[in-house]
């Protein structure tokens, strides 16, 4: 039904976002019913629906933008259809109901760009966000697509092109935050015919999902900046390793990489230049560690993925012996902005030693969950107030965990911590993907660490002891800590064990899982003691600690958590005050959700023990 | 084995594909069954010891015949801090099984993920590849009940 738009000239675009999130929300039930709608009203000559990638808003999906207006609407649901074509597209009147509105007293916000979590961001890799058809190539090109590749394989000789990512000043976005130029530098200089080059898209680091959205909503900004790495490195085949829990990414990254090879910008003789470079996609089957390089390699390689020692490092022999460059999808999203605009330009964002911006998911206890893009060295305190709104229903902000499983708890007192690869370093966290995940008074800092190793113990491929076991004893003692029978000297053995993992294992995995416990103990030691001397849990979230009552003064015998109670552990009579037998508690916390909020009688306390 | 056939074939026969011949497998039998990775290794001349080292390695990969359903409870950070483990115990206890385990009626196999990356939705439950955002304890209920109920 869709028309190109060469034929046409629509009044309107109607961009719905087709995202994970907004994907999981029924956002192409919702464009269809747009189109049909549009139809009913006999618009479709002059109003086109779009589906495009992540809008990163994700908190508020569906999303759909009416342009050129910049009418953001979100959390559109079906019934919501007719009306808002009937009042926006055929009367000209934006529905103010379906708009965004940052606290309940306040006034809808229109406009896209008027909101607070878009109007402080900086796009560069993210450019193209919402605004185009990942499915259609010629979208990208339409938006100076493959430019950048033109002019690296026309008019620049290789060494010009890694001069010009040196000088960029641009650090791999997977981690650990590697100069990119000087990597490519290092596998250029390997001797041999035969190099290859790797997109890392394996991100598994837990409440990170950047590089989903980069490969779902813009696939051809990475394969446009793999072409030029493999110009500047001299490489002819290159691969796309996707981890298996992302499929639409490997779906729309397949689509790409057939338009471009239909379209000569990809595999034999590119552009009429005599440059050949053809990419595969490898996707991945449930492994974290298939994020470390060498893992990785093994991996593509048809093995298991255990990492190896380095060096020799896969620039000098990676993939199947030969020179490999690898950098994850955020880095090579930049890259073709880089050539495009000039390293000046580039260095000219963010701080001394990280250029650019960088993107952050920002999860977990925060207002305005999605994806930000900002230039290195703005505080946590800009991202997590001014862009993520703050923190849910008045709750105290108490931290922010970076860097994944490797990274660490940042407190609040470090708000006003500009951010880049340095800085989240010394606080003993790590700059890592850039996941962001927030968490609020609610949220007990010793089971984040138990979480974390307990995540990390899952995790380990097991080559080395003292990460296989260093870690499995670390889960066992926070596990008792977070139960009640924690001993004093727990902490010392924790710090001891640590610091036997972070010197003896072989790759970062082992390396740096001791970090979420080392951060948590280091800011909220309180939190620990609290478990092992008064056996109690502050935040109210380990269940051995806790208990659930009901408030004689409060309860008014309405009888819902009596019959929804799954142990039958709550007695009474109706009008009269119920009670909560200790004994048959199962703890599942369903009494406390359907309380009504007018009684709000059931409460969890963890009262200390002497 | 026709079937089989066609997947090797599309990977050239490569042993170096086996993980995405593994991943194609499993697409068509929702495991791996035995008699398949014997005649995989066969075909491939790829030692069965080799192919049970990966087949156990990675997570994505069941030995076991998974039920009709497959209930999957993400673990991501930002899940875990919003309630993810009330809401697992709360299926352990209604299926009676515990994480990756199938329940007598072969109707739900239940397991867990370390992150889908839609962290707004917080915490995800995914049923048969429907993602449910935002569950609740309570709503654990209601969503069985609408499974179950879909058999009936």
């Amino acid at each position: 039904m869709r028309k190109k738009k060469i034929n046409r000239e629509f009044r309107q675009h109607l961009l719905v976002c087709a995202g994970t999130g907004c994907v999981a929300n029924h956002s192409f039930e919702i464009k269809e019913e747009l189109e049909k709608e549009i139809v009913r009203k006999d618009l479709q000559d002059e109003i086109q629906v779009v589906t495009t990638g992540c809008q990163g808003f994700c908190e508020r999906g569906p999303i759909v933008i009416v342009q050129p207006d910049g009418i953001f609407y979100q959390r559109i649901k079906k019934k919501d259809i007719p009306h808002l074509v009937e009042e926006h597209l055929l009367k000209g009147r934006p529905v103010n109901d379906l708009m965004y509105v940052p606290a309940p007293e306040e006034r809808p916000v229109p406009k896209m760009m008027d909101i607070d979590f878009f109007k402080h961001q900086r796009l560069i890799i993210l450019r193209n966000r919402g605004r185009l058809d990942p499915e259609n190539i010629e979208e990208y090109i339409g938006f100076d697509g493959y430019k950048a590749m033109e002019l690296a394989l026309t008019k620049m000789s290789s060494e010009e092109i890694i001069r010009e990512v040196k000088r960029a000043g641009l650090r791999g976005r997977g981690g650990a935050g590697f100069p990119t130029g000087k990597k490519w530098a290092l596998c250029r200089k390997e001797p041999g015919r035969i190099k290859y080059l790797i997109c890392n898209g394996d991100e598994g680091d837990p409440g990170a999902f950047m590089d989903r959205s980069v490969l779902e909503a813009d696939p051809h900004s990475v394969i446009e900046g793999m072409v030029i790495g493999a110009k500047a490195i001299g490489a002819h085949q290159g691969f796309v390793y996707v981890r298996s829990e992302y499929p639409l990414a490997v779906k729309r990254l397949k689509i790409a990489l057939e338009q471009a090879e239909a379209y000569g910008l990809l595999g034999e003789n590119i552009l009429g230049t005599g440059f050949n470079f053809h990419i595969d996609v490898v996707q991945g089957a449930g492994a974290f560690v298939c994020g470390e390089e060498t893992a990785l390699i093994a991996s593509i390689e048809g093995r298991v993925g255990r990492p190896k020692q380095r060096p020799p490092y896969p620039s000098q022999a990676g993939l199947w012996g030969k020179p490999t460059n690898i950098n994850n999808v955020e880095t090579w999203a930049n890259v073709p902005m880089i050539i495009l605009r000039g390293a000046k330009w580039f260095s000219s964002i963010g701080t001394e030693t990280s250029r650019g911006t960088k993107i952050f998911s920002l999860v977990g206890k925060i207002n305005n969950t999605g994806l930000v893009e900002v230039p290195m060295g703005i505080t946590m305190r800009e991202i997590i107030y001014d862009i993520g709104g703050g923190i849910p229903q008045g709750k105290e902000f108490k931290a922010v965990q970076t860097g994944g499983p490797s990274g660490g708890c940042i407190p609040k007192k470090m708000l006003d911590l500009p951010i880049d690869y340095e800085s989240l370093t010394q606080a003993g966290s790590m700059m890592g993907s850039g996941g962001m995940i927030v968490m609020d008074e609610d949220t007990c800092m010793v089971d984040v660490a138990r979480y974390f190793l307990n995540f990390t113990q899952e995790e380990s491929c097991g080559k080395c002891p003292p990460c296989r076991m260093g870690t499995k004893h670390m889960v066992y003692i926070l596990d008792r800590i977070t139960q009640g029978s924690g001993m004093p000297e727990d902490i010392k053995l924790l710090e001891s064990i640590a610091e036997n993992v972070e010197l003896a294992s072989l790759c970062g995995l082992g390396q740096t899982a001791p970090n979420p416990v080392l951060t948590t103990l280091r800011y909220f030691r309180d939190e620990y003691l609290a478990h092992i001397n008064e056996k109690r849990c502050p935040a109210l979230v380990c269940k051995t600690l806790i208990s659930y009552v009901i408030d004689p003064q409060l309860c008014g015998g309405c009888t819902v958590c009596a019959k929804k109670c799954p142990s039958n552990a709550i007695s009474g009579e109706p009008k009269k005050i119920y009670t909560i037998d200790q004994a048959k508690c199962t703890k599942c916390g369903i009494c406390i959700t359907v309380c009504p909020p007018k009684f709000n009688a059931v409460k969890k306390v963890s009262p200390a023990v002497k | 084995m026709t079937k089989i056939k066609t997947i090797l074939e599309k990977y050239d026969y490569k042993k170096s594909r086996i993980i995405q011949i593994l991943n194609d497998i499993q697409r068509i039998y929702n495991y791996l069954p035995k008699h398949v990775l014997e005649y995989v290794s066969r075909e491939l001349r790829l030692p069965l010891s080799n192919i049970y080292s990966i087949a156990t390695f990675y997570s994505a990969f069941s030995l076991k015949p998974r039920g009709k359903h497959l209930v999957t409870v993400c673990m991501g950070t930002a899940c875990h801090v919003r309630g993810a483990p009330a809401v697992l115990s709360r299926l352990e206890e209604r299926l009676k099984i515990r994480t990756g385990n199938t329940t007598e009626d072969n109707q739900f196999t239940l397991k867990t993920v370390n992150c889908l990356g839609a962290c707004a939705l917080a915490p995800i439950v995914v049923i048969d590849e429907e993602y449910h955002g935002q569950t609740t304890v309570n709503r654990v209920d209601t969503l069985l009940n609408k499974y179950a109920k879909e058999e009936n």
